[in-house]
Formats: structure tokens, sequence, C-alpha cells
């Protein structure tokens, strides 16, 4: 397969010193002054973190905003499930931290694959994030005297993280969403929720509005506005199994990649590395357990891969703690990346626990012991809880079982510093963009990353399209809407005459297995071309054998799942490809070729000190390879070391 | 490891406008380490081998917090193991050869879309009505500019664990949303950011309530013994003190 690589993109990073060039940028973009704000309709895709938050603020500055959601209602997005914290450079605890340590370690932690002028943003924007959500009402932590508390993630030798019990994704989403649904009282935003987008909408070369499917009714809709904001949030599950939500899918970005955004890292996939591990055919999802678990429990395994005694039962002499004796500086608290590849470096070796022999163990004997169990329930109550119920074990008696899963997905749609993608007038802004983790995210960062784009960036750059450009007068009786409704509704109807023999659920998982196998933790040339034959059979086989029941005018959740699998198919090649081209390894991008002596992930500076964003050429041409390089001036280019 | 036979008899209803009935069906080797949601894809599969359409039912995250499941089982909202949702719970809890009743959420405010699917959007609205703080964004002072203390932190933090599931509705006779109101007031009670909205809100939002079809709360507890979060009654009781407080300075 020829890849072509073709221009470089430009990412429109202001000049200046790293610490000035948001302020310099804030100054130097187009202003919409407050009177014409009224004038001009957003359409905002997507109520998690980033969306609820991008469109709360828009309102309040006085734009019509449309929100459409797939859930019942906006507070179910997937941002809901996030447990363990959100990050910020407050420095509350005196430790030692500042916006530039939160900066390095961000792109240090994302394997230096990340621009720096966005993250350095991101960790200048993260404490006005805390002091909003406090304002919202949003119930933090706190310490005896009223002040707020924090805690340690991985990836920092600081405690910078934020939270709300295991419960702070679901604090910050509440807190948006209250913001949100105040605009809808006021009429400001105009909520859709129950609606699946399906199509972008572009007229002369911008986007202008998005086609929907009511799940309700089966309708199609068309929306129309003067900017398109996609909030989609990751591609997860892509794997099948994943700790995403059920519903979270690529169909948004894909099909706005299909108008000409381009796709940036798609193999940038983080596993995390602490799990409840898979029990059975019939699972249906993963479920993570906090990286703040790490602050407290200890990783290890027996020494000895004969061990069969109970946990409880096994010395400490006889455990091998094996984050700490690999990585003493760090511990239990390296990266996901470095923490996953050590557990299935261990699990591979023949030392994993549990009935399957994959799985390590999470033990908090020792934190209990020292702060009583009172204190542990304090901190991780919820978790604990939640463990139990899916195993039927204690862990606040014998240690948790845990395995890496796929979590998070940092590849996704290119954008510029204005989170503007090669579409011009489409904005993408939390997980759904590729900017700001690199090869990897450090804990605690995606809630960060999607409050910054919402409250903070989008909310100014958007300005800059709006007053800059000329937007002339369209409405969804424009020939462009039609056109992309008539599609949408084809691609479905297709699917629904298959009439063939397989479950849609039944392709989704083999998918996943695919994935799972050839393009997960560790992938190699071999396994990543068999990956790209097998997806590009199973897509045949979908096209020809898939079963679809009931009608297309009703809630059909068969078909919705179907229409998301369809992308799925088209999509998990891409990040095959992807992997396949990107010859090194980096953070969660691990290609067994390129390892150092000790099993350590080794880049290859010098050739791929780039993001490569992926150009769509049509149904039948491979895609196009662009890549944008990657210059560190503030933060040098080094081999990371948590040891 | 062990599999369970069970007969289903599940709620179908083809659309809001349409009736529904209850319809009967078998399952074998139910794994009694599924979740309960996990049991119903087994059934969906077997459904769609056999051409029959799959039953339709509400659920995202499959971890507890999103709220988006629901299910009526045996007449229990979200089944019989405590402050669990029907995502979280699991099979074990059930016994070979039982028969397990499913319906959706019943109450005049949220209607059957079909199935098992219903619409809770008057939930949405009636946060919409005054369940938050009105702070626009940009303008908040230093996050510890004010200190809260740690035990009011807690509890606001305990009732804001509300998932907007609406079982505490489906479980009342009076299908009333007493215990979510009461939740989302007293959070914002308890904290000093609350305080400026505090008699608006609770007014407010128990005058949307009251628009919505929501019922009288007649104290029956029901609502707690369902609440997959465990929202506690005390909620009520605090949603009960604020309005009088709130009413009475309205009428003064
Ligand atoms: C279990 C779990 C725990 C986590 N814990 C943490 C943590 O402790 N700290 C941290 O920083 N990060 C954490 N993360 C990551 C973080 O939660 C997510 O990256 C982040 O919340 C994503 O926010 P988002 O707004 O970009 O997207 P989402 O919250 O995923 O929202 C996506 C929105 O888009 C809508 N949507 C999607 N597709 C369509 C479509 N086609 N049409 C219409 N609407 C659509 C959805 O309905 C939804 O409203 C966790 C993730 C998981 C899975
Ligand atoms: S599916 Fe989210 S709470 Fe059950």
């Amino acid at each position: 397969m020829s890849v072509v690589e073709e221009t470089r993109l430009d990412a429109k990073i202001p000049g200046g010193p790293i610490e000035d060039k948001w302020e310099k940028h804030q100054f130097e973009m187009k202003l919409v002054a407050p009177n014409n704000k009224r004038k001009f309709d957003v359409i905002v895709v997507g109520t998690g973190l980033a969306g609820a938050a991008a469109a709360a603020s828009l309102a309040e500055l006085g734009y019509n905003v449309t929100n459409l959601c797939i859930q019942d209602s906006p507070r179910r997005a997937h941002s809901i499930a996030a447990q363990g914290g959100i990050n910020a450079a407050k420095n509350y605890p005196n430790d030692g931290d500042s916006v530039m340590r939160l900066f390095y370690d961000t792109v240090k932690g994302g394997d230096y694959r990340s621009r720096e002028a966005n993250v350095y943003r991101l960790a200048h924007v993260s404490n006005l994030i805390i002091d909003q959500c406090v304002a919202q009402g949003v119930p933090f932590a706190r310490e005896y005297g009223g002040l707020l508390a924090n805690r340690t993630f991985g990836g920092a030798q600081v405690s910078r993280t934020f939270y709300a019990r295991g419960q702070t994704g679901q604090q910050l989403l509440l807190g948006a969403y209250g913001s949100l649904m105040r605009q809808v009282e006021h009429g400001k935003v105009k909520l859709f929720p129950r609606r699946e987008m399906l199509d972008v909408v572009v007229v002369d070369g911008v986007a202008r509005g998005v086609v929907a499917r009511n799940l309700m009714t089966g309708e199609f809709e068309t929306y129309c506005g003067h900017a398109v904001l996609l909030c989609t949030g990751g591609y997860g599950n892509a794997y099948y199994l994943s700790t995403n939500a059920k519903g979270s899918n690529v169909t948004a970005a894909w099909r706005a990649y299909k108008r000409g955004a381009y796709f940036a890292n798609p193999c940038f996939t983080q596993i995390h590395p602490t799990c409840i591990p898979v029990s059975g055919d019939y699972q249906s999802k993963l479920t993570l357990m906090s990286e703040s678990l790490r602050n407290d429990g200890r990783v290890w395994v027996p020494k000895s891969a004969d061990d069969k005694r109970p946990a409880t039962e096994i010395p400490d002499e006889d455990r091998d703690y094996y984050l700490e004796r690999r990585y003493p500086a760090f511990g239990n608290m390296v990266p996901r990346d470095v923490a996953s590849r050590a557990a299935k470096e261990r699990c591979d070796a023949g030392y994993g626990v549990g009935e399957t022999g994959m799985a390590v163990f999470l033990d908090f004997k020792d934190a209990i012991a020292r702060d009583g169990e009172d204190v542990i329930h304090q901190k991780y109550g919820n978790l604990f809880h939640m463990y139990k119920k899916i195993t039927d074990e204690d862990p606040y008696h014998v240690p948790m079982r845990i395995y890496p899963a796929v979590h998070y997905t940092m590849g996704g749609l290119w954008v510029d510093y204005n989170l503007e993608s090669t579409l011009p007038g489409l904005f993408v802004l939390g997980e759904a963009n590729f900017s700001d983790h690199g090869a990897n995210r450090l804990g605690a960062s995606a809630l960060m990353q999607g409050l910054a784009d919402g409250y903070f960036v989008a909310p100014y750059t958007i300005a800059n399209h709006l007053a800059g450009r000329q937007l002339p007068r369209v409405t969804t009786h424009h020939p462009a809407f039609q056109e992309s409704l008539v599609d949408s509704r084809n691609r479905l109807e297709r699917i629904r005459n298959v009439n063939g023999e397989r479950s849609v659920d039944s392709i989704h998982r083999e998918l996943g297995h695919i994935m799972w196998n050839d393009c997960g933790m560790s992938r190699t040339a071999q396994g990543l071309n068999d990956a790209i034959d097998k997806i590009t059979a199973l897509r045949e086989e979908f096209w020809q054998n898939v079963k679809v029941l009931g009608k297309g005018e009703a809630l059909n959740q068969n078909l919705e799942h179907a229409g998301r699998v369809a992308d799925f198919l088209e999509f998990g090649e891409l990040l095959a490809r992807d992997a396949l081209e990107r010859q090194e390894s980096c953070g969660g991008h691990f290609r067994e070729e390129h390892q150092t002596a000790e099993n350590e992930a080794m880049r290859d500076d010098e050739n791929f000190c780039h993001v490569a964003a992926w150009e769509y050429q049509g149904t039948d041409s491979p895609a196009t390879r662009h890549t944008e390089p990657l210059t560190f001036e503030t933060v040098k280019l080094t081999q990371r070391s948590y040891k | 490891m062990s599999s369970l036979k069970l007969t289903l008899k599940v709620w179908r209803q083809p659309s809001r406008d349409e009736a529904g009935q209850f319809h009967t069906y078998h399952l074998e080797d139910v794994s009694t380490e599924m979740s309960f949601l996990e049991m119903l894809d087994v059934l969906n599969e077997n459904l769609i081998a056999q051409d029959e359409e799959p039953v339709a039912f509400d659920h995202d995250c499959r971890e507890g917090i999103c709220g988006m499941c629901s299910l009526m089982i045996n007449g229990q909202a979200h089944g019989p193991d405590n402050e669990t949702t029907t995502c979280q719970l699991h099979m074990r809890h059930f016994r070979d050869g039982d028969t397990i009743v499913i319906e959706p959420w019943r109450a005049k405010a949220f209607p059957v879309i079909r199935d098992l699917v219903v619409d809770r959007s008057a939930l949405d609205r009636v946060i919409a009505a005054g369940g938050y703080v009105s702070v626009n964004c940009g303008s908040a002072p230093d996050a510890n500019a004010v200190l809260v203390p740690k035990t009011d932190a807690d509890k606001a933090m305990d009732a804001a664990a509300c998932i907007g599931c609406g079982a505490c509705v489906a479980a009342c006779k009076n299908a009333s949303a007493m215990l979510f109101v009461g939740a989302k007031v007293s959070q914002m009670a308890l904290l000093p950011q609350g305080k400026p909205e505090r008699a608006s809100r609770v007014l407010n939002m128990v005058a949307r309530m009251d628009e919505e079809g929501f019922g009288n709360c007649t104290n029956t507890a029901e609502c707690e013994a369902a609440c997959p979060a465990g929202i506690s009654l005390s909620n009520i009781a605090r949603l009960n003190r604020e309005y009088l407080k709130a009413a009475l300075t309205a009428a003064n």
C-alpha cells in the first residue's frame, strides 16, 4: 500500500513566547459585538463536558445555540462516568506545582507527540475551570478547614487532582448541565435529545449544518447554523469491549471526516491498566477502577508462576510488586501506558492470577492497616461497592483483580490552535479532537481538556470564524441539506435491506476481537496487516449478511447500533493503517519492532515527531496521510523515564 | 459460576400510541455472573435469530452512574438488590426456574415510547426551572475564596449523587418527584454558592414539578427504598422546610 505524504498542515500557532501565546491570540482574534451575537446560530453536537460547557457558554454570550445528544437527557453523556478527578495547576497543597509543571508533565506524559502551544494553554486555563465549577456548586472534596482537597494521579509527583468522591465526572457534568438547562429555560439553547447526528452539511466549503435522526420516531431532521461544534467523544468502542458507555461511537467524527475533516493519529488509543477483567463471552462492557486507587493500592503478582495459594495467604516475600521494582521513582503511579504494558508482560509470562490468568492484584491491605478501613471507605467507597457488585468479592478483605482495558482515545479529528478542523466552520472539542494528549493521556486530564475547550477556548476562537468569514444566509432548504439527508437515509435503508443472517452485535464483537488482538496493547507490522485484511472481510460480510429487524420510522435500537458498527468497520481499518505507518513506539502505541533492551517504548523522533492526519479520498481509494511536524521549544525531547 | 433457566414476562409496546401487552419468553443457560442487561442482550440475540424484533430498553454507561437504565423488575424499580441500578444488578440474585416480570417505569409524567423505554424529559424541565446556580462562565472568584465546611460539602455531595433515573417516581404510588427535587434543592441549599437563589429555586422547581404532572408526596418512603444512589428521605424533609420558608418570605 502506498502512502503519499502531502501538504504540511498549518496549526496556526501564534508567535511569541509560550507563556504569552494565548493572551496575545485572544487580543488579536476578531470579536463579535454583543448585539451581533444574536444574529449567529451555532450547532453544538454533544452534551458531555465539552458540549454542555460550550453550549452553555456560547448561549451566555448571546449566540443562538442548537444542541443535540443521543441520550434521553444531556446529563447522561458519557462524561458522567468519569471517576477519579480533574487536574489543575492551583498549587493549593504548596508542593511545587505550577502552570509550567502541569504543561511539562502533560507533554512528557504524552510521550512528546502533542502540540506544545495547545498543552500550555490547557494548563493555563486549568485554574479557571476549578473556579467556575466551584461557583456552580460542584461539591468537590474538602479538608476540615473548608479548603479544597487534592490527590495524586499517575505521571505526576505533585497533588493537583480535584475530585468529588469517585464521581468527579458526574459532578462536573451536572454543573455544566445546570448551566445548560438555565440557557434552555432562557430560550437561548434549543435542546434536541435522542438525536443522532449522521452527517455534516457543507455549503460553499463551509460547515453549515447537520443531519440527524430522531431516535424516537426514526425521522430525519436537518439543522442549520453558522458554525458546527462536534463534541461527540471518543471511539474506544471500535474495540467492542471498553470502559466507554455503550452509545459512544465514531459516527459523528467519521461523517465529518468523509466531508473533509482530517482524522489525526487514530492509532493513539489508551489502554487503562486498572479495569475489572473479562469474565465471559456475554460480557457487554468493561468497568474501570479509577486510577486514583493506585494512590493507596499496590500492584503485584506472585513471584512464582506456580503459586496457587489464595492472595491473602501469600506473604510479602513471595509477592512481586513489579511496578515498584521496575520504576522505583514513580512506583505504582507510573503513567497508564507503562502500567498496562507491565501488567500484560507479567500475564504473558505466566504470572497472571484469577481463573483466566489474565489479571493482576491491586491490594489495599497496607493502606487499610495504615489508615484504617474508614479512611479508605471515604476515599473509594463507591468504587469498592461497584467492584463487589460485579465480582461478588470484597476488596476490603481480598485484593482486587484487575487487567487493562480500552479506555480513551487520544486520536481524533485534526484541529488547529483554534480547535477548527480542516473543514472550515467545523470545530471539534473534547475527546473527539486529537490535540492535547499526544500518544498517552495522563489521568484527570480529559475532564480538564473537555471543560477547557468548552468554557474557555471555543467561545473565543469561534468569533474569529463568525466575524472573519463571509457567511451568506443559508436555510435547510438549500440543496446541500437535502442531499445529505437523502444520503443518510439511503445508507440506513441499505443496512435494513441486507436481510442477512448475522446479528449486529456478533459482528461488532468480532471486530472488537480483531482490534484488541492486533491493534491493542502491542502491535506488529504482521498483525496490523492481518487486521486490515480481516476488517475488510468483515466489512464485506456486514454489507452482505447483517440482519436488522424492524422499521426505520420508529425507535429501533438495533438499526442505530448497525449504523455505528458500519462506521467502526471503516474506521478500524484506518486505525490499523495509521498504526502500521507509525514505525516507532510512543505512549499507548507500542510497536514490538521498536523497543529498548528493557522493553520500554522507543520513539523515533527523527522520522515520526509529527501528527499524522488522514484525508478521505472516497470509498475506493486509500486515505492520504498528511503530517504536521511537532516542534519542542520549551520541553526538551528526551526518552521518558519513570525510573 | 452456575447457570439459570428463566421465564421472562416482558412488556412490549410498539409505540407511544399503541397498546402494550406482556410477552413470555424462556431463556436457558443464563450465567449468574451476567448483569441483568447482559441477560436481556442474550434474550435479544435469541429474538433476532428467531426473526422477532428485539426488546427496546434504555441503557448507556452500564456502571450505575448515567441514570439511563430503568425497568420495574418483579414490581421493584431497578430490581431486588439494594442501592443498585438495573445495569449493576447481577443474575446471582435470581434462582433457577424463576419467573421475572419486566415492565417500564409507570408514571403519568413518563409516557412509554416503546417497550421498556420511557420519556423522562420532564425531569430535565424541572431542573431547568432552577436546579443550578446562575453564574456565567468567566466571572467566578478563586475557588478557595469561599470556605465550605467539610460536613456541609459532604452532605451536599450525598444529595448531589442523584443519577436522575426516575426510580423514585416509578416506585411511588403517587408518582411524586419529591426525592429528585429534594436532592437538588438540598445540594444547593447546603452550599454557600447556592444561597442567593435559595428561595426562588425551591419555589420554581416545585411549581414546575406540579405542572409536569408528578404527584404529591404522602411519605411512604418507597422512593428512598428504590433509589440506587442512596438519596435519603431527609432531602424531602429539607425540601419541605426550604419551601415553607421561601413561601412565607414570598407572602411577606
Ligand atoms: C469510566 C471512565 C472514567 C473516566 N475517568 C476520568 C477521570 O477521572 N478523569 C478524567 O480526566 N477523565 C476521565 N475519563 C475520560 C473522560 O471522561 C472523557 O474523555 C470525557 O468525559 C469526554 O468528554 P466529551 O465531552 O469529549 O465527550 P462525551 O462525554 O463522551 O460526550 C459525547 C456527547 O456526544 C453525543 N454524541 C456522540 N455521538 C453523537 C452523534 N452521532 N449524534 C449526536 N450526539 C452524539 C453524546 O450523546 C454525548 O452527549 C474517564 C472515562 C471513562 C470511560
Ligand atoms: S446504564 Fe447507566 S446507570 Fe444503568
